[in-house]
C-alpha cells in the first residue's frame, strides 16, 4: 500500500507544547522517546503487561506502548521528567529515594507514575490497596515491599504538605 | 513492536463513523485499543484503516433512563468502576469493571471495545449475562437492539454485523432485593479469567425468586448454566443445595484447555466458583449465611 497520510498532533508534555507530523502507527512511547527524546519512559515488555512505559495522559495513568501518538492529540502528558519541580523532588521520588524503592531502576519511572495515580484517587491507601493499585507494574528486583513503603512515604508527605499527587502538568486537577 | 501501516480516521459523530465504516474497505473500529493494538503489534490483525471512536463524546456517557442504566460503549472500565450511578443501579457491573486488567488498562480500555472483541476469557460477558443486558448497535439502516443471550456467539464472535457500531449497553436496574457477586480465578500472569462467575439473585422469603448466572473463561463464549439456575429458583437457599446445583455448572460445555488449566481442572474450578459466587450473591441479597 502507499505510505499512509501523516497526521499533525499537538501535545503538551511536562508543560511544554509540541507539534509534530506523525505516522498513524507511531506508538506514544516511541513518540516520547524518539521524537521528543524523553527516554525516562521505558519500554519493557511492549505488551501492556509490565507497566514500565506508564505515563499520565490527561490525568490518567496509561501504558504508552498501547496508545497511538495520534490518539494523544490535544492531550496533556506527564512523564517522569516532569515530576521534579525547581530541583525539588516530587514526594514519590523522595519516597523511592528514602525507602530504597529501586535496585536496577528500570521499572521505577512507571512505578512512580502508577503510584501517583493511586494517590490521586486515594490519599491514604492501605498496603493492600497500594499492592492492588500496582497490579499493572512489574519489578524483577525488589520483591515490592520497598516499593510499597515508598508509596506510603509519598502518601504521608503529600498529605502533610497538602499537595496534589498528580502535578498540574499531567492534566490532573 | 510497531503495527503495520494503516490510515487513521477520526470521526466526530456516530453518523460519520458509520459512513467511514461503509466506505473504507476492511476498516476496523478503534475504541480504547487495548485488545486491537496488541493484536496489530503481533500482526494478528492488519487493518488498512482504523476509525478512532475516541472523540465521539456522546459514546462516553453513563446515564439512568427511568429504570434502565445506559452505558455508552466508549465508557472506560474506570468510569464504570467509579460511577456512582453504576454502583447504585448495577453494582455487579461496577464490581466486575474493577476486576478487569490493572489500573492503567482500566483507565484506557472500554466496555464497548471489550464486548465487541469478545475474548472468551474477558470479564464483562459474565456480568452482562447475569444482568440481562441489551446492546444497541447502529447500522446503515438505523439502530437495533440485541439481547445478551444472543450476543456472544463464539470465540471472538458476536452478533454484531461488520457495518454496525456498538453504541450502548443497557441494563435494567438491579433492585434493592437483588444480591450479586462476580468472582474470578484470575490467570496469574495475564489477569484474564481462567474462570469467572457472575451471579445475580433476588431473594424472596429466603428463596431465590429470580436468578441469573453468567460464566466466562470456560467455554468458547460466555454462557448461562441454565440447569443450575432452574435448580435454585424457589428452593430454600442452603449451602448444600447450592453446591449440588453448582455441580452442573460446566455440564454440556466444550470446556477450554490450555497450558495453565486442563479442561478437567477448569470444569472443577467452574463448579467451585459457581457455588461461591451464588452463595455470596445470596448473602448480599439478604439470605442468612450458615
Amino acid at each position: 500500500m502507499r505510505t499512509p497520510l501523516k497526521h499533525s498532533i499537538t501535545v503538551r508534555v511536562n508543560g511544554a507544547e509540541y507539534r509534530h507530523e506523525v505516522e498513524p502507527r507511531l506508538l506514544l512511547v516511541y513518540y516520547l522517546r524518539e521524537v521528543l527524546g524523553l527516554t525516562g519512559t521505558h519500554i519493557g515488555c511492549d505488551t501492556t503487561s509490565c507497566g514500565a512505559c506508564t505515563v499520565i495522559l490527561n490525568g490518567m495513568a496509561v501504558k504508552a506502548c498501547t496508545v497511538l501518538a495520534v490518539q494523544a492529540d490535544g492531550a496533556e502528558i506527564l512523564t517522569v521528567e516532569g515530576l521534579a519541580k525547581d530541583s525539588q523532588l516530587h514526594p514519590i521520588q523522595e519516597g523511592f529515594w528514602e525507602e530504597h524503592g529501586l535496585q536496577c531502576g528500570f521499572c521505577t519511572p512507571g512505578m512512580m507514575l502508577a503510584a501517583i495515580q493511586i494517590l490521586a484517587r486515594n490519599p491514604n491507601p492501605t498496603d493492600d490497596e497500594i499492592r492492588h493499585g500496582l497490579d499493572g507494574n512489574l519489578c524483577r528486583c525488589t520483591g515490592y515491599q520497598h516499593i510499597v513503603n515508598s508509596v506510603r512515604y509519598a502518601a504521608r508527605k503529600l498529605r502533610e504538605t497538602n499537595q496534589e499527587a498528580i502535578p498540574s502538568a499531567g492534566g490532573g486537577r | 513492536m510497531i503495527p503495520a501501516a494503516f490510515e487513521y480516521h477520526r470521526p466526530s459523530s456516530v453518523k460519520d463513523a458509520l459512513k467511514m465504516l461503509q466506505d473504507l474497505p476492511d476498516a476496523k473500529l478503534l475504541a480504547g485499543g487495548h485488545s486491537l493494538l496488541p493484536l496489530m503489534k503481533l500482526r494478528l490483525a492488519n487493518p488498512p484503516h482504523l476509525i478512532d471512536l475516541g472523540r465521539i463524546d456522546a459514546l462516553r456517557q453513563i446515564r439512568a433512563d427511568r429504570n434502565i442504566l445506559v452505558i455508552g460503549a466508549m465508557a472506560s472500565h474506570w468510569m464504570i468502576e467509579s460511577s456512582e450511578s453504576v454502583k447504585r443501579h448495577a453494582p455487579l457491573l461496577a464490581e466486575t469493571a474493577g476486576k478487569v486488567g490493572d489500573v492503567q488498562v482500566r483507565n484506557a480500555g472500554t466496555i464497548g471495545g471489550s464486548v465487541a472483541h469478545a475474548d472468551p476469557a474477558a470479564d464483562y460477558p459474565a456480568a452482562l449475562l447475569a444482568l440481562d443486558a441489551q446492546f444497541v448497535a447502529e447500522g446503515p439502516n438505523g439502530p437495533r437492539v440485541i439481547a445478551v443471550d444472543d450476543f456472544f456467539t463464539g470465540v471472538f464472535s458476536t452478533a454484531l454485523d461488520a457495518h454496525e457500531i456498538l453504541t450502548e449497553v443497557r441494563l435494567p436496574f438491579q433492585d434493592a432485593g437483588t444480591g450479586s457477586a462476580y468472582l474470578k480465578f484470575a490467570h496469574p500472569a495475564s489477569g484474564f479469567a481462567v474462570v469467572g462467575v457472575a451471579a445475580a439473585l433476588r431473594m424472596n422469603g429466603g428463596k431465590p425468586a429470580r436468578i441469573r448466572i453468567g460464566i466466562t473463561g470456560v467455554g468458547p463464549a460466555a454462557y448461562r448454566p441454565k440447569a443450575v439456575e432452574e435448580l435454585l429458583v424457589g428452593k430454600p437457599f442452603e449451602a448444600r443445595t447450592v453446591a449440588e446445583a453448582a455441580n452442573l455448572a460446566a455440564d454440556g460445555v466444550d470446556v477450554n484447555e490450555d497450558l495453565f488449566a486442563s479442561s478437567e481442572y477448569r470444569a472443577h474450578l467452574t463448579r467451585v466458583f459457581t457455588k461461591r459466587a451464588v452463595m455470596l450473591a445470596g448473602e448480599r441479597g439478604g439470605a442468612r449465611s450458615e
